[in-house]
This record gives structure tokens, C-alpha cells and sequence, in this order.
């Protein structure tokens, strides 16, 4: 009975009751905030399907870039380009990331770890538009453009996500691994290429695919570095090749309404490779991030 | 063990190769580490290098110069306007995505059922995954059109009288460059605001709940006060990445040379200015210029990326001695 009361006099005291609607509308608003980014991404991908969907067509996929002011066409140089572009990048991020992760877990003392840790993380927060001007300077001025200077570009984007994201498995390989192998008397080396990094394998190929999802989809390397290009599919990475960011890039500052439809449905390509990786890359790490933690 | 003279010579074999083996892998992730160094260094001296003669034509004063014109008779090149569009562009995006991306992220932390935390989570983060130039080819044909109908003339009536909501409404212009950065930076602020949340140690939260503070009273008290640092940190980034933003400005923000007091008026980022000009400079200096643009983008990513993990760190050591 007490409590009953006591409980009524809270609910007519006005500052309990003022409390608790403040405390309400926070809530509401961390939800509709929540929501209303939700909806963003919503927002974004159902009008990139809405308007790219309808042009996208065998045809478009496998004919050649439209001469200037033609009707028609398709991307197929594109998609051979990118693909160039990427592996190119990936063959050199990815060996080379994944041995920087090693050296910082495995073997560097923490005064050496900190400046190459450092030097990793800043080149993770680099603008990509200077990575691009830095390429462009290296490797393309004087120089006719070139598809290797856009894939370094892109290697230079990849590097510290697959760095840090072999790392984190690194760090998650259980030490109890590491010491028994070594109590075993295997050396540090076959330690590594032996115990730790086929347990990391799943988390590097995870940093690996998330890494090519964001560079497919970079523009400010490649733009110094490979957009004037032909109009068909070009296999010679010495040479400027296609890809679909600058294009896409170049057809949305196009007047032409006929390159704006070209931009959407070539949006809407590389929006379902890098939504389709990055979530199947995420849905792999959450499950081989359950099994290294057991 | 054994002394047989057969098992010697392998157990000496192991051991050369192994020692071998450990030379080489030592070797080459050293060899990887210094290279990523070299590369680091490399960019600096690159836009160092590169910039040196705008640098000696304009000095210092490229900074505040306002004008930018590649006319071969003139050739005079300056930073002012780029710099102003940068800092409005900026600040417009952290206006609107900060206070969105800390209520995103208390939504995430303190409120969310379980199964829809992980849900939400992902989606947030996969806002960041969208490709800049998709991103901007969105906003210069679907939301440029929808700001320059409804929000800018809404602005306009109601706060007009201010000089920034002057001018007519356009679909492309700093504002809508604002709202786009906007969009990309809420889900970097939303996913470390999260990360910091969730590490506040629950006997504070508990302790707050148990005093009788309603939950909003134990975020503004406990959580948000106690991750300040952090929160700050996540800001910086967001920072750095809304002023280091290309593609998406350059096909938004409309390119002007000038300074527009009102927010609907095109305009010009440091970022903006290079990419729009990848196909457009025709002198030495105009590409010196370019390359000055890029060094003065380099210095400020370098700085937000440093003060962001001097923040971190010193945080990190107090949260580490609270517990």
C-alpha cells in the first residue's frame, strides 16, 4: 500500500514527470536519427536501382564505350579496365600489407612498432584526391597517362586497410598457438608462414575484399593518372585504361541527359559490387571472428 | 639424444635453414614496413617538390589570394576562395552530422534490442561503403533538385534575413556540397562514437541508473562526459575526411572562382579545385598550383589524423588509470 502511494506521488510530482518526458524525446530522437540514416542509405540505393535498372542490359555490359554524342553503347571497357585496375592494386597491397601487419605483431619492439604504426595510420587518413596528385606527379606528368600509375594509386589506397585489418586477426590468433609452436622448437618463421597465418587467413581474405570494394569505387587516384582513354576494351595497363569511377565521374558532368542514364546504370553496377562484397566480406569476418575468439 | 653423426648433419641443416628461414621472413617484413615508410615520405617530398615554383611565385600568400586565373597573360593563382568554400563546406557537414551521428550511435550503444543493434550497425556502415563519385551522381540529379525545391526556398522565408540563406535556391552550390560531406561523415563519427559507448564501464552506467538518473540523465552525465576525448577525436576525423573529399564536391559544388557569402551559391574546395582540373592545366605554374593545393590538403590530413590520435592516446591512458 505504502509503495502504491509512494509511487503515485512520484507521478504527480511535475519534475519526475518533466524528467521523464526529456528523457522520452531523447530516445525518440536517437531512434529517428538511427532510422533517418538507415533510410539515407535506402534513399541513395533504391533510386541508383530505380534509375539505372532500366538501361542496364546485356548489351550495355558487353559493348564499347558510345562515341562522343552517339546513342548507345555499353561498358564493357570499363569493367575490364576496373578489374585490371583493382588486381594490379591487389597484387601489390596485399602481399605487401599483409607482411607490414606481421612485422608490427610478430617481430617489431614497440619503439619500432610506433612510427611504422604511425606512418600506417596516416596514410589510411591521406585524402585520396593527394594520393592522386602524388601519382600523377611520380609517374604520369611527362609522361603519357598510364594504367600502372592509377593502380599504384589504388595499392596506396589498400595498403592500410589490409594492414590493420590483418593485424586485428593477428592480434586475435590465441598466444597459446604461437607458444606452443614454438615450445614445439619451430622457429619463428615457420611459426608464422605455419601456425599464425593460416589461422588469420579468413580475416586478411575479409581486410582483403573490403579493400577491393573501396577501391573499385575510387575516383581521385585514377583521375590524373588514367582517364583519357579509348573507347574500346583496353588490356595493356602501360596504357591509360577505362574504368567505371572516372567514368561515371565524367558522365554526371555531362550535359547530356542520354550520359546521365549511361552514369546511373554504371552506378548501379559498381553500387551492387561493392554493396554485394563488402556485406559478404562482413558476414564472413563476424563468423570467422566467432571462430579464432572460441 | 643421440649422437649418430647422420641426425647431427640434419639437425644442423634444420637448424641453418631455420635461421635462414627467420632471416628472410625478418627481411622482408621489415623490407615491406620501410617501403610503406618510403612511400610516406616519398608524398611529402613529391608535393613538396612539385609545388616549389608556385610556391616561389606566390609564397605564403597563395593562402589568402583570391584569384585563380589560368589566362596565360595573367597565370596568377591563389588559395583564398578554396580555402573559404573548404572551411564552409566542412562546417555545414559537421553542423548537421555530428549532433546525427552521436544520436545514431547512443541508438546503437544504449537503446537497440540486440538483434536490431547488429542490423542498424551494418547498414550504417555500409552508407560508408558507397563509392564518392555514386554518391555525388546522386547528389548533383536527386538531391540537388530536392534541395533547390524545398529546403532552400524553406531557408530563404523563414531565414532569410541572414546573408548566408540569401540569393536563389540552386541545385548545386556549397550547401548542397555540405549536405553530401554530411552524409559521408556520419557513418565514420557514428561507428568510433559507438566503439567509445560502448566501452564506458557499466558499473558507471549502473551506478547513475541506481542513483535514480533517468537514462537520458546517465548519457549526458556519464557516457557523453566521460568519452569528451573521444568524441572529439571522432570529430576530427570526420573532419579530415569531409576537407579531403573530391569527386563528390567537384560534381556538386558548381565550380565558381569567387566568394559567395549566400550557401546556395556555387563555390570551390581545395579538394574540388584539383579534381576539376584534371584535364584543364596548361601551364607549369597552374600545375604548380595544383600540387601547392594538394601540399596544403596534406598538411591539414596529416594534422587532424595527428591531433586525433594524440587525443586518442591521452584518453586511452585515462580511461585505462579510471579503472
Amino acid at each position: 500500500m505504502a509503495a502504491a502511494e509512494r509511487a503515485l506521488t512520484l507521478r504527480g510530482n511535475a519534475r519526475v514527470r518533466r524528467r521523464r518526458i526529456v528523457n522520452r524525446l531523447v530516445e525518440g530522437v536517437a531512434t529517428i536519427a538511427a532510422l533517418a540514416a538507415v533510410a539515407m542509405l535506402g534513399l541513395v540505393v533504391w533510386s541508383i536501382a530505380k534509375r539505372g535498372a532500366g538501361d542496364l542490359s546485356w548489351g550495355f555490359l558487353t559493348k564499347s564505350l558510345p562515341l562522343f554524342g552517339e546513342p548507345g553503347g555499353g561498358i564493357a571497357p570499363l569493367i575490364v579496365g576496373s578489374a585490371i585496375l583493382v588486381g594490379i592494386a591487389t597484387a601489390i597491397a596485399l602481399p605487401v600489407g599483409v607482411c607490414i601487419a606481421v612485422f608490427l605483431q610478430e617481430f617489431a619492439s614497440p619503439r619500432v612498432r610506433a612510427p611504422i604504426q604511425l606512418v600506417i595510420d596516416l596514410m589510411n587518413g591521406l585524402p585520396s584526391i593527394v594520393i592522386g596528385i602524388f601519382v600523377f606527379g611520380l609517374l604520369v606528368y611527362g609522361h603519357p597517362q598510364n594504367g600502372l600509375a592509377g593502380a599504384y594509386g589504388l595499392a596506396i589506397v589498400m595498403l592500410p586497410l589490409i594492414t590493420r585489418a590483418t593485424q586485428e586477426v593477428l592480434r586475435l590468433v590465441p598466444s597459446a598457438q604461437r607458444e606452443g609452436a614454438l615450445a614445439l622448437g619451430a622457429s619463428r618463421w615457420r611459426t608464422v608462414v605455419g601456425i599464425i597465418l593460416p589461422s588469420a587467413l579468413g580475416g586478411i581474405l575479409t581486410g582483403t575484399v573490403l579493400a577491393v570494394a573501396r577501391a573499385a569505387g575510387e575516383t581521385a587516384p585514377l583521375l590524373f593518372a588514367t582517364s583519357i582513354y579509348a573507347t574500346t576494351v583496353q588490356w595493356d595497363p602501360r596504357h591509360a585504361l577505362p574504368n567505371i569511377p572516372t567514368q561515371i565521374f565524367i558522365w554526371s558532368e555531362s550535359p547530356d541527359p542520354a550520359d546521365h542514364k549511361r552514369a546511373w546504370a554504371s552506378a548501379l553496377v559498381l553500387m551492387l559490387f561493392v554493396l554485394v562484397t563488402s556485406l559478404v566480406a562482413r558476414a564472413a569476418f563476424v563468423r570467422s571472428r566467432r571462430k579464432l575468439s572460441r | 639424444m643421440s649422437t649418430l653423426p647422420l641426425t647431427e648433419r640434419l639437425e644442423g641443416h634444420r637448424r641453418v635453414r631455420d635461421w635462414l628461414g627467420d632471416r628472410i621472413l625478418l627481411l622482408l617484413t621489415f623490407g615491406a614496413s620501410a617501403a610503406a615508410v618510403a612511400v610516406m615520405v616519398a608524398i611529402v617530398y613529391k608535393l613538396v617538390d612539385a609545388s616549389h615554383l608556385a610556391i616561389s611565385k606566390f609564397g605564403i600568400s597563395f593562402l589568402w589570394g583570391t584569384v585563380w586565373d589560368a589566362n596565360p597573360a595573367k597565370n596568377v593563382f591563389g588559395a583564398g576562395t578554396l580555402i573559404y568554400g573548404t572551411v564552409v563546406t566542412s562546417l555545414i557537414a559537421l553542423v548537421v552530422a555530428v549532433p546525427l551521428a552521436i544520436a545514431i550511435a547512443l541508438f546503437l550503444s544504449e537503446l537497440a534490442p540486440r538483434g536490431v543493434r547488429g542490423i542498424v550497425g551494418s547498414l550504417v556502415e555500409t552508407l560508408a561503403a558507397v563509392p564518392s563519385v555514386v554518391l555525388g551522381l546522386w547528389g548533383i540529379l536527386v538531391m540537388g533538385p530536392f534541395v533547390a525545391d524545398h529546403l532552400e526556398p524553406w531557408l530563404h522565408r523563414w531565414f532569410g534575413f541572414i546573408p548566408i540563406f540569401s540569393g536563389s535556391p540552386s541545385s548545386s552550390g556549397v550547401l548542397v556540397a555540405g549536405l553530401v560531406l554530411a552524409i559521408m561523415v556520419v557513418p565514420i563519427v557514428a561507428s568510433i562514437c559507438r566503439e567509445l559507448f560502448v566501452s564506458v564501464p557499466d558499473e558507471l552506467e549502473e551506478g547513475a541508473l541506481a542513483l535514480g538518473a533517468t537514462r537520458w540523465e546517465m548519457v549526458r552525465g556519464v557516457i557523453l562526459h566521460s568519452s569528451r576525448p573521444g568524441i572529439a577525436a571522432a570529430v576530427i576525423l570526420g573532419l579530415g575526411r569531409a576537407i579531403g573529399e573530391a569527386i563528390a564536391v567537384t560534381q556538386v559544388i558548381g565550380a565558381a572562382t569567387d566568394i559567395h557569402v549566400s550557401l546556395f551559391a556555387p563555390g570551390d574546395t581545395l579538394a574540388s579545385r584539383i579534381a576539376g582540373q584534371y584535364q584543364g592545366a596548361v601551364s607549369n605554374v597552374q600545375i604548380s598550383a595544383l600540387f601547392y593545393l594538394g601540399l596544403i590538403l596534406l598538411v591539414i590530413g596529416l594534422l587532424t589524423n595527428l591531433l586525433a590520435q594524440v587525443i586518442v592516446r591521452r584518453f586511452d591512458v585515462q580511461r585505462a588509470g579510471a579503472r
